[in-house]
């Protein structure tokens, strides 16, 4: 993880302010599980029910179509896996040993 | 009428930013990323103190790439009543072009919605501001290590509700709190669940195009506060809606319409098993009470038929 | 520094109005973006006089009328967030209400006013003026500006906004009238021209408004131990910065109307070697009786403290050092602490003297008790003895008191 150096309090916006919206996406939580998510993309049918089911926003789409996972962020909770219409299924949770 | 497509609104760059600290699997994360996955005007948002304040807005950390403000636990409402008050004070001065259409949304747990926001939020209602207010109803305050609130459903252990020697766990029924918003008379009120997530985006999307108050509960799976598998969130929502549990319906302007109806109905241990909360229900000698929960839910339900004007 | 115009000299009215009234008008002239509150004895006036501005269509503020003061609070904060003028009135148990609201509006350094007339907490239940309730949360980071009568109110209003929203203070504001005495006594006062008022206090611009929608920020954000100091020093910027605006918010609405304000005011101190410090209406009778006694010989004088926090410690300091003997009135009770609130910070101030007055300290007028000019008198009288005989005698006492 990004390790950010501590502002004094001169340097602090205003109010306790955040201005740097969006800023979390540079903290990393794909650390938080030792396993791995894995994804087959040739069984994928590009439905993106893991996308709209995934709360960490972790899976990558690009003109409509899965093109991956965002391992820096994914947490291995598996809904994904969960909701994954095909047979077999097009993503995996590989546990640490494995991976 | 917007594309609910998912290949079309995939595109769009999330509002929700990866990074937040929210539990692996965690259901009101999902709902958060269905509800704003199914507008895409601007928002401004409130966010009461709870589990998705702390995790999208500990400092120097933002998850949010929309104006949001977190004041307090029980204001969410009254907080986003205030920024839409301004903004209608600035459109009537000119100061806001009035083409400028301005969403506004807040959140709030279950503690912040249905127990200490709860006169804020009649009150919002009530005063007839254009907002939005989506309970992320996860039954009880689990921010704080899960304690009872008045959604938690009646069994369910939690640390002030706890199983004993004389007692098994929460002895009262939930507040119905969706039919109490629908009482205000309010534009909008329905209930929904991410397991559903078209139905979620569907209602999402209808609650900002009513004009005045709108009111989403949506039901949050809590893998951390209801001791269950957080790969099957989504299931155990489902189980709860398919037990009727947690029906699906919408109240616009006084009419009641179920959004979703079972094929087959299931028992509502169905619903109840394999969540560490309600292990205690299944023992034998608990199935007076069970029974009674039974009861209740099936009440309830055909309330909700009669009230649709369905078959029950 | 700018003065009125002819034409706005001429258009000044002179008119009787409550204190509630007064500061409703001044409310009507400011013409807030959003007014948010909930009525309560003895500030209802306010919102009811405002209401009826806003159902003639005398102003164009959004007038929310909310459920409870605690909503009527965070409407203000998710208003002035949004980057306009706010505004809100209660006192006592609405101030009470408000308490955990309040924290968030100065942390977020949210400019605002909120108009107060001052009256007693439960329990027992009291209608009427004491400052428990405003004391109560003097440490809360908002801006105290404590008024004698309806001019003050009217005054300070309009110069609070001026006050909170400078950008090196950016911090709340409230101000002070005690309940009934000012709230609902009528006094012939001086209305200013509306454009007058338009014209001092100007435009606002918001730091960072939330309904700037292009620049998205947030608000509110939670803190581990990490930042909550550098946080808290942060804040306290607008509480250090605010002194010398008061004063130069003061001075330039004195070269306006006529009436200039600084953080305290000294009535015939020059020479006085016998002293009370009070706040609000009681200033006006001490006034009297400092006048009364002054021909038969005795140098009395008040220091009235207009801004309670900040403190204005350096000129209590001064003012004080010259006399012999100080009597603090606070219309609060201890709480168990050494005396008042105002005691407390009186007393800390003169510290530092060399050779400090004596100071002693009277409770008074908790729950709307009378303070008949006598016993004013006799503090005085006492002051005159304790400076005589270098006995003090009992710190803190309560007047008029059946005992």
């Amino acid at each position: 993880m990004k390790k950010e150096k501590l502002k004094k309090w001169q340097e602090l916006p205003i109010g306790g302010l955040i201005l740097d919206m969006g800023n979390s996406s540079e903290t990393q939580t794909g650390d938080w599980n030792p396993n791995r998510l894995v994804w087959h993309d040739d069984t994928c049918t590009h439905c993106l029910l893991c996308w709209i089911n995934c709360p960490d926003a972790s899976i990558k789409v690009k003109d409509s179509k899965m093109i991956g996972i965002d391992d820096y962020h994914c947490k291995v909770c598996g809904i994904c896996v969960e909701v994954c219409p095909t047979k077999p299924k097009s993503l995996e949770i590989i546990s640490e040993e494995v991976a | 009428m917007v594309s609910f497509k998912l290949k079309d609104i995939a595109t769009r760059e999330e509002p929700f930013a990866q990074g937040h600290k929210m539990c692996p699997g965690c259901g009101v994360a999902i709902t958060v990323r269905q509800i704003m996955a199914s507008f895409e005007e601007p928002v401004v948002i409130a966010n009461a103190t709870g589990c998705l304040e702390i995790c999208s807005g500990t400092f120097p950390f933002s998850s949010w790439r929309v104006p949001w403000i977190h004041s307090a636990f029980p204001n969410a409402a009254s907080t986003i009543a205030g920024l839409e008050s301004m903004y209608r004070a600035k459109v009537r001065r000119g100061e806001i072009p009035k083409e400028r259409k301005i969403k506004f949304l807040a959140f709030g747990g279950d503690g912040g919605t249905y127990d200490i926001g709860f006169q804020a939020l009649s009150g919002a209602m009530e005063r007839g501001h254009n907002i939005v207010y989506v309970c992320l109803d996860n039954e009880g305050y689990m921010n704080t290590g899960g304690q009872r609130s008045s959604a938690t459903p009646s069994g369910a252990r939690t640390t002030t509700s706890e199983v004993g020697k004389v007692l098994q766990g929460k002895q009262q029924f939930r507040k119905d709190l969706t039919r109490i918003m629908a009482a205000h008379n309010i534009p909008y009120a329905a209930q929904a669940a991410p397991s559903k997530w078209l139905d979620l985006m569907k209602k999402a999307y209808r609650a900002f195009e009513v004009n005045g108050p709108a009111f989403i509960n949506v039901l949050c799976h809590c893998p951390t506060g209801w001791h269950t598998d957080p790969t099957r969130g989504l299931e155990f929502v489902q189980r709860a809606v398919d037990s009727c549990f947690w029906p699906l319906y919408e109240v616009e302007s006084g009419v009641v319409r179920i959004t979703y109806k079972p094929r087959k109905k299931i028992p509502v241990v169905e619903w109840l098993k394999d969540q560490g909360r309600f292990k205690h229900l299944l023992r034998p000698e608990n199935e007076e009470l069970l029974e009674s929960i039974q009861v209740e839910v099936d009440r309830i339900w055909n309330q909700l038929l009669k009230d649709a004007g369905e078959e029950m | 520094m700018e003065k009125g115009t002819l034409e706005e000299k001429k258009s000044k009215r002179r008119v009787s109005l409550t204190g509630d009234d007064a500061i409703a008008e001044a409310m009507r002239q400011i013409n807030p973006h959003v007014v948010a509150a909930y009525p309560i004895t003895p500030s209802t006036q306010v919102v009811e006089s405002f209401a009826r501005f806003v159902a003639d269509g005398l102003v164009d503020t959004e007038f929310v009328a909310t459920e409870s003061e605690h909503s009527a609070m965070s409407a203000c904060v998710g208003a002035a967030a949004g980057g306009g003028r706010v505004m809100t009135v209660t006192g006592s148990q609405g101030l009470a209400y408000m308490f955990e609201v309040l924290g968030v509006t100065s942390g977020l350094r949210l400019p605002m006013v909120m108009a107060i007339a001052n009256r007693a907490l439960n329990s027992p239940l009291n209608i009427h003026g004491d400052h428990s309730d405003t004391m109560a949360m003097r440490d809360m980071g908002w801006i105290h500006l404590y008024s004698e009568n309806g001019q003050e109110a009217y005054d300070n209003t309009i110069q609070a906004f001026r006050i909170a929203e400078n950008p090196n203070v950016r911090t709340p504001v409230l101000v002070a009238i005690d309940g009934f005495q000012t709230s609902h006594m009528v006094e012939t006062l001086t209305v200013e021209p509306d454009n007058l008022v338009k014209r001092f206090i100007g435009e606002y611009i918001a730091s960072y408004p939330m309904l700037d929608i292009d620049n998205p920020v947030l608000y509110g954000a939670a803190d581990r131990p990490d930042y909550y100091m550098e946080h808290k020093r942060s804040q306290l910027v607008g509480m250090i910065n605010a002194p010398e605006v008061i004063q130069q918010v003061g001075q330039e609405y004195g070269a306006l109307t006529g009436r200039y304000y600084g953080l305290v005011e000294e009535y015939r101190m020059e020479d006085a070697e016998h002293a009370i410090v009070v706040m609000s209406a009681t200033a006006g009778s001490v006034k009297d009786v400092i006048d009364q006694l002054r021909e038969e010989g005795v140098t009395a004088g008040l220091l009235k403290v207009r801004a309670f926090r900040p403190f204005p410690a350096e000129e209590v300091a001064k003012s004080l050092s010259r006399t012999k003997s100080v009597a603090v009135l606070d219309r609060c009770g201890t709480g168990g602490a050494q005396g008042g609130p105002l005691f407390l910070e009186v007393r800390a101030a003169l510290y530092e003297e060399k050779s400090p007055p004596q100071v002693i300290n009277y409770i008074y007028g908790l729950g709307g008790r009378d303070l008949p000019l006598r016993h004013i008198k006799d503090v005085y009288l006492r002051l005159r003895e304790i400076a005589r005989t270098g006995e003090r005698g009992k710190l803190v006492d309560f007047l008029n008191l059946r005992e």
